[in-house]
């Protein structure tokens, strides 16, 4: 009799295929990702309590030999997003309000193809390429500079120390915090900016003053996601790094840590029996670390939609 | 009272244009930047008298560090503090773009120039089998490259659309926030971990051990789908809610408006998306190497036996040098180069189909 409840659609055959297949192939995000951790999980358990005996890789237990190569990927990712912070802000506000308005989408179109070479083409040109360049002048640093003690002797050889790594690194994961970077300097209101070079300032000051302050957070959230993708990037490093596993924090020595992700390409296709258990568990430390990273980065681009009244 | 500041009369230079006046003039930086690079060339120059090859690169680094700090002073001596931190900070923008191309150009050009040494009609029409060497080719690794990324496609193109689809047309509430907040995340799982997963996964069901081109299948869709699912949702949501509402008006049920108005408006902006998602793990190496394998003759069946790609050819043939050792480099390089132009294609094609395909919204 009453008119108050509300009218409900049809159903019809078709909406509700259509949408208990939409339903269903959301729900299969969650499976995958449940199951990615279960299987790694179920996988990497014997391997926690493993000792040199159940596994040769082993040198005592797990955590003994985790350690350094947990040490050699953050002191790789680190390197990487020293060298790659202030390059991707200084290209990100060259596209966005340096170059030419007619040349600037094609400039970001050039600094995206470098997100196309693939991992394993970045190894190779890094050991061919750039690791024979840099030895000079690796040699001259420890040369001259070797009582810093990140330039201690000998010198490598080859070039290829975990320094070259970074490199590589830092060329890797430019494009994706450049154009996060980009992104946001884009959305910087132009009222901000028009004030600020009425009132007299050089584009620098207009720059600082409105520009990177409305910018801050995405700059933390790029460099996060870019820690987050070189911690896990693997060809390129195990290609270029010659590895000995040893924890040290000089760079331009042979003696380098390796790192999990290239430690786990290397060893992978000759390991049986319980060496794969223990490889797969240092993937899923691997896992959870990078888990970590991202959720950190996307919990500050979200505070940052939030509250940022401005756009 | 009466003296008052007048300027010195014997120095006061007559101004001819007071808006240029106090700046260093338009070519100046650009006569700068020469005389730094010639300074740098001079340097090398003396090395190379000294017996040393002459290093244009060097030259060009150091002129460009030269160029920064004199900049910034001779802007100082004439324009003053202010405009010379501007000036210098120009420079260092633009040397930060520069700097980026530089892997960039020497990259392409080592690829080209090494990668044509074997790019020939052999390496195309016939796989390794058999071949310690010279000779032999990356057929089976191209095919084996197809099929796992087609497969990979096959599973990942529905469910990553659906996913967008429920995301736009369907989400409400806990379970819409958690996937965004998932897909999110699987966009940063390392490629090594997906393919360890795949590797677990196959081996619990199947017996350790097992590597198949089907696994190496999974492994790139758990990296494809959250690239899809980002790519679709941005382009329905660019669908205009008047569109649906005008279907909705005439009585047509909602699984018809989305498959007959949502998809066709915005199937251009999918096909790009899914084209770069594609792009991006046709290049993956470390999932394949663990979850497919690999090896040295054709298979075309991804359900039994190890199959080799494309990226984990490239390494192989790095990685396991035999003799000579240039055969085998040079067949990397070919593949390499292979590998690039394909993911240079697919991001042609994504381009062109993005511009010719594009709705006209614009009357």
């Amino acid at each position: 009799m009453s008119t108050t409840a509300a009218i409900k659609a049809k159903q019809r055959p078709g909406d509700r295929v259509f949408s208990g297949s939409a339903v269903f192939a959301g729900s299969m995000i969650l499976v995958t990702l449940a199951a990615v951790a279960i299987f790694l999980i179920v996988q990497s358990i014997p391997a926690f309590f493993a000792d040199s005996e159940d596994a040769s890789i082993l040198p005592a237990n797990f955590w003994a030999y985790v350690g350094p190569l947990v040490f050699g990927t953050v002191w790789a990712a680190t390197l990487a997003l020293i060298m790659a912070i202030p390059v991707s802000i200084g290209i990100a506000l060259f596209i966005s309000h340096y170059a030419p308005r007619r040349l600037a989408s094609v400039l970001g179109y050039i600094v995206d193809l470098l997100a196309a070479v693939p991992s394993v083409v970045f190894g190779l040109w890094g050991i061919g390429v750039l690791a024979p360049a840099v030895q000079p002048l690796y040699s001259w640093l420890v040369d001259n500079l070797g009582w810093f003690p990140l330039f201690g002797g000998p010198v490598s050889g080859t070039g290829r120390t975990i320094l070259t790594a970074g490199i590589v690194l830092a060329v890797m994961v430019l494009p994706i915090m450049t154009a996060i970077c980009r992104e946001v300097f884009l959305q910087t209101p132009v009222l901000h900016e028009e004030a600020a070079l009425a009132l007299g300032a050089t584009r620098w000051e207009m720059i600082r003053t409105a520009v990177l302050p409305f910018g801050r957070s995405g700059i933390i959230s790029a460099s996060v996601l870019g820690l987050g993708r070189a911690l896990g990037e693997t060809m390129a490093v195990a290609m270029v790094l010659s590895a000995s596993g040893a924890v040290t924090f000089q760079l331009l020595t042979s003696v380098n840590p390796s790192t999990i992700a290239a430690n786990i390409a290397l060893s992978f296709p000759e390991a049986y029996g319980m060496n794969v258990n223990v490889l797969i568990a240092t993937g899923l430390i691997l896992f959870v670390v990078t888990f970590a990273v991202n959720a950190f980065a996307r919990w500050i681009v979200s505070r940052r939609k939030e509250f940022s009244g401005a756009n | 009272m009466t003296t008052t500041t007048k300027p010195d009369a014997v120095t006061a230079v007559p101004i001819e244009n007071s808006l240029t006046a106090g700046r260093l003039p338009a070519p100046a930086p650009w006569i700068i930047l020469g005389a730094a690079i010639g300074v740098g060339a001079a340097i090398f120059g003396v090395l190379a008298l000294a017996g040393n090859e002459f290093n244009w690169g060097g030259a060009i680094i150091v002129g460009a560090l030269l160029y920064i700090p004199s900049i910034w002073l001779f802007s100082m001596l004439v324009e003053g503090r202010r405009r010379a931190m501007d000036r210098l900070v120009t420079a260092l923008v633009t040397g930060a773009f520069v700097l980026a191309m530089i892997p960039l150009i020497s990259l392409t050009i080592t690829v080209v120039t090494y990668g044509l040494a074997r790019f020939d009609a052999e390496f195309f029409n016939s796989s390794m089998r058999n071949v310690t060497g010279e000779g032999g080719g990356a057929l089976h690794a191209i095919v084996g490259t197809l099929l796992i990324t087609g497969a990979a496609a096959v599973i990942s193109i529905p469910i990553g659309l659906m996913t967008s689809i429920y995301l736009v047309e369907y989400g409400r509430g806990r379970l819409a926030r958690g996937i965004t907040f998932l897909v999110d995340v699987m966009t940063g799982i390392p490629s090594i971990v997906a393919g360890l997963f795949a590797y677990a996964l196959f081996s619990i069901f199947l017996g350790p051990g097992t590597r198949t081109g089907i696994a190496g299948s999974v492994a790139l869709a758990v990296l494809m789908i959250p690239v899809v699912v980002r790519s679709s949702e941005e382009m329905l949501r660019l669908v205009p809610n008047e569109l649906r509402e005008a279907a909705y008006a005439l009585g047509v049920p909602k699984w018809l408006t989305i498959v007959k108005v949502v998809l066709p408006t915005s199937i251009a902006g999918i096909t790009t998306g899914i084209t770069l998602a594609v792009a991006r793990v046709i290049g993956e190496t470390a999932p394949l190497l663990i979850a497919a394998g690999f090896t040295a003759s054709m298979n075309y069946n991804l359900f039994d036996g190890r199959m080799s790609s494309l990226p984990v050819f490239v390494y192989t043939q790095y990685a396991n040098q035999g003799n000579p050792p240039e055969a085998y480099l040079d067949r990397a390089w070919a593949a390499a180069l292979t590998l690039i132009l394909i993911v240079m294609a697919l991001n042609l094609i994504a381009r062109l189909v993005a511009r010719f395909f594009a709705p006209k919204f614009g009357r």
